[in-house]
């Protein structure tokens, strides 16, 4: 997954629900499909509802990376959900 | 006079009475299928409607306001099952009440002894966590069961998922909805959000492959590990409704324990079907008696599981407790 270009990023660490997830969907809404959003969540919260509410909207998450710290880097592909 | 136990329905009400004078006004035969409570007030009545898992279609509600407008106080009250109420009923207005509303095909409720009107939350339709269609089962439920006559009140609620914002432990029979998830090894990407997405720690990871575990036993079958998973790895086994039986709230409450699981929709009319007979039968001669208290006496409710696995096989649990006492007042 190392190849995927990323369009943008977003440091979403600090930043709680549901403002995570509306900041990652404004951003995505700016790009085109098929595009790489990059974005880092904190755990507890936002990692349990995140993943779940980008893949509701028809997105996909093409890698999910933890850092020691517990916060998750997710790789977003816009509108490229599966079925 | 009016006997004040009147929401009680059949033989409370002489027809011979006259109220204020006026008998031919009042149709008795709409005053026994209850929905009408008696208020601290002479002649004051609430009109109690039906409104099944609290969901009211615009077009009724105008014709509510309208009505009440013209007949009732200047406000409605929310009961606690959902159903909206009319206070400050004359009940020399039951009968343009009833007309009126009937033509928006907007029913009255029930009080007595007869299964109520089911409630439910707002389902899978639009909730996020909901698993199962509440509202969909209440509309179903409402119109097979509503009215039905048992030895005392007799109460049905759905919840859509484990959370049971409809209470089904506090209900003489809830309908919850749950999902039991299966891993798929090949698609899984090791992510882990799986096992963060589980509060319950139902899942967990391996350190080096990030692989999950899962323990069923932690599991309240939520389905969050599937609406998590990036790859579709975590994906439904079976869908459908865990079953409680036997609870009860007001001055004595019950709690009532799950006995089935995984009920789908298509059998949930027949569950209840199987239950209610169960109790019209058993409930005779014991006036007027709550399931939940029958069934707290060993040899009922052994019998009533035999009923259930002879009806429902393996979807009735391996010794399914007994609904327990929740007492409040002498704890």
């Amino acid at each position: 997954m190392s190849q995927l270009k990323i369009h943008t990023s977003l440091n979403l660490r600090n930043v709680g629900c549901p403002l995570n997830f509306v900041k990652t969907k404004l951003m995505l809404e700016q790009l085109s499909d098929g595009q790489i959003l990059e974005i880092i969540i904190d755990a507890g919260e936002p990692i349990r509802n995140v993943p779940r509410s980008i893949k509701e909207e028809g997105h996909r998450i093409v890698s999910v990376e933890e850092y020691s710290d517990g916060a998750f880097r997710l790789l977003i592909q816009k509108n490229g959900g599966l079925k | 006079m009016v006997d004040k136990f009147i929401e009680d329905g059949k033989n409370k009400v002489s027809v011979d009475t006259k109220i204020e004078g006026k008998v031919g006004e009042i149709d008795f035969g709409t005053l026994k299928s209850g929905g009408l409570i008696k208020q601290r007030q002479k002649d004051m009545f609430t009109v109690r409607l039906r409104c099944p898992g609290g969901r009211v279609p615009l077009s009724k509600l105008e014709k509510i306001v309208e009505v009440a407008k013209k007949y009732a106080g200047d406000y409605v009250h929310l009961s606690f099952r959902q159903s909206i109420e009319l206070p400050y009923v004359d009940y020399r207005n039951f009968k343009a009440i009833y007309e009126q509303l009937r033509q928006v095909d907007q029913k009255i409720a029930s009080c007595g002894p007869r299964a109520r009107v089911p409630t439910a939350c707002s389902g899978c339709e639009y909730n996020p966590n909901g698993l199962m269609d509440t509202q969909k089962m209440v509309k179903l439920v409402d119109e097979q069961f509503f009215g039905y006559e048992l030895p005392h009140k007799f109460k049905i609620s759905f919840s859509g998922c484990p959370i049971d914002c409809a209470r089904t432990n506090e209900m003489d029979l809830g309908f919850q909805g749950a999902v039991k998830p299966q891993w798929d090894e090949e698609t899984c990407i090791g992510c882990r959000i799986c096992s963060k997405a589980c509060i319950e720690g139902a899942i967990e990871c391996a350190p080096e492959t990030g692989k999950p575990k899962y323990y069923p036993e932690k599991c309240l079958y939520c389905g969050d590990c599937i609406r998590a998973c990036p790859t579709n790895s975590w994906q439904e086994r079976i869908k459908g409704w865990n079953v409680r039986v036997g609870g009860r709230h007001g001055r004595h409450p019950i709690i009532g324990h799950k006995i089935a699981e995984f009920i789908s929709d298509e059998d949930v009319p027949r569950f209840i079907t199987t239950i209610i007979k169960w109790y019209e039968n058993n409930g005779k001669g014991r006036g007027r008696i709550r399931i939940g208290v029958i069934l707290q006496i060993p040899e009922m409710w052994n019998m009533l599981v035999r009923v259930l696995r002879d009806e429902f096989g393996d979807k009735i649990i391996e010794n399914p407790k007994p609904p327990a006492k929740n007492e409040i007042h002498f704890e």
